[in-house]
């Protein structure tokens, strides 16, 4: 066990309240449960309000990113867990200011059972709420819609945050993070378990020396477990299978985020970055605004994701508009 | 011999369900590390911990067995989260479709609470035999119940009831998922028992101890 907690069973408590306490100039809990982060800084004109979650132990997603013309509120599961109907319900009934609400979270069953209901009883209510699950872990699936949500769900969140802070309508930011989606490419390796912290134990065994491409954001064993290889290696490896799946070629340009998933060192993710700048140059491929770090973790987990995104023109403004979040700065 | 099941009998169930849910954490969960994310275990601890929490305050309030197992369901609902969440919540939320205003039901009532049940995990997670889910061990067990013999002999056929269950829940091993985390694991998956098909039969064999614990012989009724 190398984790500072408390009691393990109050994880998801602690952490909200130490990180609303935190962050207090952007977000709290909402007055009516405490499983939901509200934004202090939302817009004072009515907008499609957007609303992110899933489970918690992937700091800084969901949270990290309710702040100024991004998201206006996350729902907390406990960890690796998607929400229960309530609080995502409680979201919209929180934040929504007459034009309804978009859910945005990664494509996983309980995730989209439990927001369902959440838009279920929002509907009873009269609200509209719509949902867009994020599917970019191209290694989970040949099949698009069986696809994970991973890193990439932070270009999907942003571009339809972006719409919404434009002031368009609900079915037009839900047509942009679709948009977003289809082109949104990732696929990671990871080194090591995450640790459970009720138990304390590895979700999973790594040896030292293994890897694992292809694995997910919650620990899920991926596809191929191999001996483990140079950083210019994997990020080589990755980068065949996102550009034959993302079909880019010379002139294209891309958005890219080489995530770490929270055990990996920055000078180990900034080597891989080096090589995917090097890949993507020898193409012709060019990039804009790379970002680097820990964005969506999966708690100590050493590993890393790489995520592309395909833009065009509408993409690219979208991605590149301002907003003010505790873990995302656009001026 | 007329099985009748009694509010106590639930609720004992129920008491005796969490106690389990507690043994077992660690195993429910290393199942889930096998071909998940490791979480059914934990969490179906802390939904049950609620439960227990709860369970008290709930049969004082609650005007019969149905009510009283809704709120069950809707305390897992709101606390286990995930799949399971759902799941496990529906199926006790809809197991007293049947039988509301009662304070005591018969065996053959029992059978048809069991199969509310099943049929509301069925909707919600649209999991069908073979998935290797959860689904594999309930539906063989439901089938069975539906096609069994009932002859003054209740407790036998719940015994093998569970048996049946246990059966589907081994079942699942050679599969490949088609939903759920495993679902991307592909043949990975092979080999691994699915969890949440582990939790069911053990959840069912503890009612099965409890019809059995709680038997009284009186004439030609048995009270439980």
């Amino acid at each position: 066990m190398r984790r500072l907690i408390n009691d393990g069973y109050d994880v998801v408590e602690e952490m909200l309240e130490g990180y609303t306490e935190a962050h207090s100039d952007y977000v709290s809990l909402a007055n009516n449960d405490n499983r939901v982060v509200v934004s202090n800084v939302m817009s004072e004109e009515s907008r499609v309000r957007i609303i992110l979650g899933g489970g918690s132990g992937h700091e800084p997603l969901f949270l990290g990113y309710v702040g100024r013309d991004f998201a206006d509120a996350a729902v907390v599961g406990n960890v690796n867990t998607s929400p229960s109907p309530e609080p995502c319900y409680n979201a919209v009934k929180a934040v929504d200011s007459g034009k309804g609400c978009l859910y945005l979270y990664g494509n996983y069953a309980g995730d989209v059972m439990n927001f369902d209901m959440g838009a279920e009883m929002a509907a009873e209510d009269g609200i509209r709420v719509e949902t867009v699950t994020v599917k970019d872990d191209i290694y989970s699936s040949d099949n698009f819609e069986d696809r994970r949500g991973v890193a990439g769900d932070l270009f999907v969140f942003k571009a339809a945050a972006s719409a919404a802070a434009k002031g368009l309508d609900l079915d037009e930011v839900k047509r942009i993070a679709e948009k977003t989606n289809r082109n949104t490419f990732s696929m990671g390796v990871a080194l090591s378990s995450a640790t459970l912290p009720v138990t304390g134990n590895p979700i999973f065994n790594m040896e030292e020396g293994e890897m694992e491409i292809g694995m997910g954001i919650h620990g899920e064993p991926g596809i191929e477990r191999i001996p483990l290889k140079s950083a210019d290696d994997v990020v080589d490896e990755i980068l065949i299978h996102i550009l034959e799946e993302a079909n880019l070629t010379k002139g294209d340009e891309v958005q890219v985020l080489v995530n770490g998933l929270g055990g990996l060192p920055l000078m180990d993710q900034y080597i891989c970055y080096r090589k995917v700048n090097r890949v993507l140059s020898d193409k012709g491929i060019k990039i804009y605004a790379p970002l680097v770090g820990n964005y969506a973790t999966s708690m100590d987990m050493i590993g890393m994701s790489v995520t592309l995104v395909k833009l065009d023109q509408e993409l690219k403004d979208l991605l590149g508009a301002p907003c003010d979040t505790p873990y995302l700065k656009i001026s | 011999m007329t099985v009748i099941l009694k509010r106590d009998f639930f609720k004992d169930s129920i008491i005796n369900i969490a106690t389990l849910i507690e043994q077992q954490r660690n195993h429910l969960t290393e199942l889930d590390s096998d071909i998940g994310d490791g979480d059914h275990g934990i969490n179906m601890s802390i939904g049950f911990r609620e439960v227990s929490k709860k369970i008290e305050e709930f049969d004082d309030v609650a005007e019969d067995i149905s009510s009283l197992l809704k709120k069950i369901g809707m305390t897992l609902l709101g606390k286990v989260g995930g799949a399971s969440g759902p799941l496990y919540g529906s199926f006790f939320m809809k197991m007293g479709e049947s039988i509301k205003g009662k304070n005591e039901v018969t065996f053959n009532e029992f059978i048809d609470m069991i199969e509310d049940g099943v049929l509301a995990i069925e909707n919600r997670g649209k999991a069908i035999l073979g998935d290797k889910t959860m689904v594999d061990a309930l539906r063989p067990g439901v089938d069975y119940l539906r096609s069994s013999n009932i002859d003054n002999n209740e407790l036998e056929i719940f015994s093998e009831f569970v048996s049946v269950m246990k059966q589907g829940s081994d079942n699942t091993i050679p599969l490949v998922a088609k939903k759920g985390r495993a679902l991307r694991l592909g043949e990975r998956a092979v080999g691994y028992r699915d969890p949440g098909s582990e939790s069911s039969w053990m959840i069912m064999n503890v009612f099965y101890e409890e019809m059995m614990n709680h038997t009284k012989i009186n004439s030609n009724k048995v009270q439980v």
